[in-house]
């Protein structure tokens, strides 16, 4: 093995090979992370059942009950569960991505891996969060009589993929800017909340006029979690268009983060 | 033979205080203001323009596989940031290093580790982090744990270690990574002396039985010496000296006697707010006379002068370490906090009167600062000075106190 090492200008390539070696820090970071998390808290898992219901609760009675938001044809507070934890996944990795690098500064500092594995390894924990939390969802419908259609086994993983994609994308491109401008750190949890309403978690995208749904679906979580409110209703209609668009949203938003990573990475040692 | 490491015309270039701070929003909005006119910057001769430096400037050298070779020079010299650039962990300004092997780097030990986690959570994480396989770890695993000696805490979260421990634990997992090339900064200047010992048995088994390349970064010039065959020395990022580890220890040997010689004002060594500087330090004893060598049970006195200039700086703290010349044990240490005494700009020069010298014939080193009140340090001068002891009637019974491993001389009595 030979490794040359030479000045750095411009991006840096994205070294696939080089990634694939280091494979199993991916692993090693995710399961910290979830280790460590579940470690400090009294209740552990308990929070990705807890923290749906509670929000699902709440905004049942608001947005549901007084403010009567038509849900179609799932009663609210499912059609509000689906929203929320498709929503939670992608804002969890998000948030948790863009904060990566600085939180495991000590380890940037003194020892040399692909740097993006921080922030996309982070989507480990999520997945356990997301996968607790569905189950909580799937035995909700089940309850509620809400078999969701077949189709579900195809639109799930490609959802998560989007997901992966687009808060991949997003965190790999506010982590690299956290390192530099410690400003996203306030400005995150800000954005974070907004975007709740810029997706549509509490609402559907029905009660909108055309133009702007296709516009609200850049928002890559849009076409998913309409698609499986779709799905779960028991119908096949899904509206590919805006599944589409969000999916094309996720792709080019992970290769501009993937770009803005690689070409502020060489300095990251330096700055953080 | 081909060398196993390259480094031609190696260069980095450091922003003064570029790793030091960060930027908000607002920053970029007026560096952004400014960038029409940055075209227009001269820049000078050296390659630098305004506040920038080289930390290393055109390093150049060869490794043979299975050579141990240690870097030396005074802080701030540029070898941490050598071991940075050879780590990857950093790149180069200009120059190609090429390295052939796998490369294990050690800059730190326990990188990595969690307070939350276990130490057997924390072997396979610090491992991982280090670049070993799981399988690999699987395979050390027993090893790592008899070496470090915490059997019994392995299910223990890391946050209830000792400090000793910790280290223990860390510098375990480390030796057992198998890296065709071993780079290491001064993981030695933590942990007892028997556990150093035991670090560096291990690290000289690494290099003369696997044969595997060592780059050694030390303060600690016995350990040096007993590792390397080689040494080079750096000072301001450049190459001084690059020859056998005797020769090359002693010129840095004389060139940090020198540098203790120098004005205390010019010396660039230093680092704090500059508020308070420290200008003169000197050694006197009873009779007020100048001295450098100190007798051991003997009296004796520092005087230390400061320059305030800030004026409204009205009280500091004020410390000195002392050190072992030749390995930096830590061996004293002289405090105005622990005395609590205020030294405000009255005391000025500061007097420090030792009532019976106990250390032991031998060399010492210094290192020096001053501090506000709130902990802000005005000036710090590490190793700032060297002073000799002498032979001296310690125990007022005749007989001298042999100089030999130890430091420190007790008072007692044996009935």
């Amino acid at each position: 093995m030979v490794t040359i090492i030479k000045p750095r200008k411009g991006i840096s390539s994205l070294d696939i090979s080089e990634i694939w070696r280091y494979r199993e820090l991916f692993y090693i970071f995710a399961w910290r992370d979830i280790k460590v998390r579940y470690k400090q808290t009294i209740l552990g898992v308990g929070w990705a059942i807890l923290q749906p219901i509670f929000s699902t609760f709440i905004f049942t009675i608001f947005f549901g009950d007084l403010v009567k938001i038509s849900s179609g044809a799932l009663p609210y507070p499912l059609f509000v569960l689906i929203g929320l934890i498709f929503w939670g996944f992608f804002s969890g990795i998000l948030s948790h991505a863009s904060g990566s690098l600085i939180e495991n500064e000590s380890i940037v500092k003194k020892i040399y891996f692909p740097r993006e594995i921080l922030p996309l390894s982070t989507v480990g924990a999520n997945l356990i969060d997301f996968a607790i939390s569905f189950t909580l969802l799937m035995c909700i419908a089940v309850y509620l009589h809400y078999l969701p259609n077949i189709l579900i086994l195809l639109v799930l993983p490609l959802g998560l993929l989007i997901g992966c994609l687009g808060a991949g994308g997003m965190g790999l491109l506010l982590s690299a800017f956290n390192i530099k401008y410690r400003d996203v750190r306030y400005v995150l949890p800000f954005f974070i909340q907004m975007m709740v309403f810029m997706t549509p978690v509490i609402y559907p995208t029905t009660i909108m006029r055309p133009s702007f749904r296709y516009l609200i679906a850049l928002n890559p979580m849009t076409g998913v979690i309409e698609a499986a409110r779709v799905l779960f209703s028991g119908s096949a209609n899904i509206n590919w268009l805006e599944l589409g668009v969000s999916a094309f949203s996720a792709v080019v938003l992970f290769v501009v983060g993937m770009i803005y990573f690689k070409s502020t990475e060489r300095f990251f040692a330096d700055l953080v | 033979m081909e060398s196993i490491i390259e480094i031609e015309h190696l260069s980095k270039k450091y922003k003064l205080g570029e790793w030091q701070k960060y930027y908000t929003l607002r920053d970029a909005l007026v560096g952004l203001s400014k960038l029409p006119f940055e075209f227009f910057k001269r820049r000078s001769k050296t390659g630098l323009s305004k506040g920038e430096f080289w930390a290393l400037k055109n390093i150049s050298f060869k490794v043979r596989k299975g050579e141990a070779i240690g870097i030396i020079g005074p802080n701030g010299a540029g070898k941490s940031t050598l071991l940075k650039v050879l780590s990857r962990i950093t790149p180069p300004t200009k120059g190609v290093a090429t390295l052939r092997g796998r490369v294990g780097s050690l800059l730190e030990v326990g990188t990595g580790f969690h307070q939350e986690l276990t130490g057997r959570e924390n072997i396979y994480l610090n491992g991982a982090i280090l670049g070993m396989n799981r399988d690999e770890i699987n395979e050390k695993f027993d090893e790592i744990v008899d070496f470090s000696g915490v059997e019994r805490f392995l299910d223990t979260p890391m946050k209830h270690y000792s400090s000793g421990m910790y280290m223990r634990l860390a510098f375990a997992v480390a030796a057992h990574l198998d890296p065709e090339i071993l780079i290491v900064d001064e993981v030695l200047a933590v942990g007892d002396a028997e556990f150093q010992e035991k670090c560096l048995q291990k690290m000289n088994a690494i290099s003369k039985e696997d044969k595997r390349t060592v780059i050694f970064v030390s303060h600690n010039m016995e350990a040096v010496r007993k590792l390397c065959d080689r040494a080079i020395l750096i000072d301001h990022g450049q190459i001084i000296k690059d020859g056998k580890v005797s020769e090359t220890v002693d010129t840095y040997l004389k060139q940090s006697l020198k540098v203790a010689k120098e004005s205390y004002l010019k010396r660039k060594d230093r680092w704090g707010t500059g508020q308070v500087k420290i200008t003169d330090v000197v050694f006197k004893n009873t009779k007020g006379k100048q001295i450098n060598n100190l007798k051991c049970g003997e009296k004796a006195e520092i005087i230390t002068r400061l320059k305030y200039y800030d004026k409204k700086v009205k009280k500091v703290e004020f410390g000195i370490e002392i050190n072992s010349f030749y390995d930096q044990t830590k061996i004293a240490r002289i405090d105005s906090k622990v005395l609590r005494k205020v030294i405000t700009q009255k005391n000025n020069p500061i007097k420090i009167r030792l009532h019976e010298l106990p250390l032991l014939p031998g060399r010492y080193q210094f290192s020096i600062w001053v501090i506000g009140g709130d902990g802000e340090v005005y000036d710090s001068i590490p190793q700032a000075g060297v002073f000799n002891v002498e032979y001296g009637d310690f125990y007022k019974t005749g007989t001298l106190p042999e100089k030999d491993d130890g430091y420190l001389l007790l008072k007692y009595d044996i009935s």
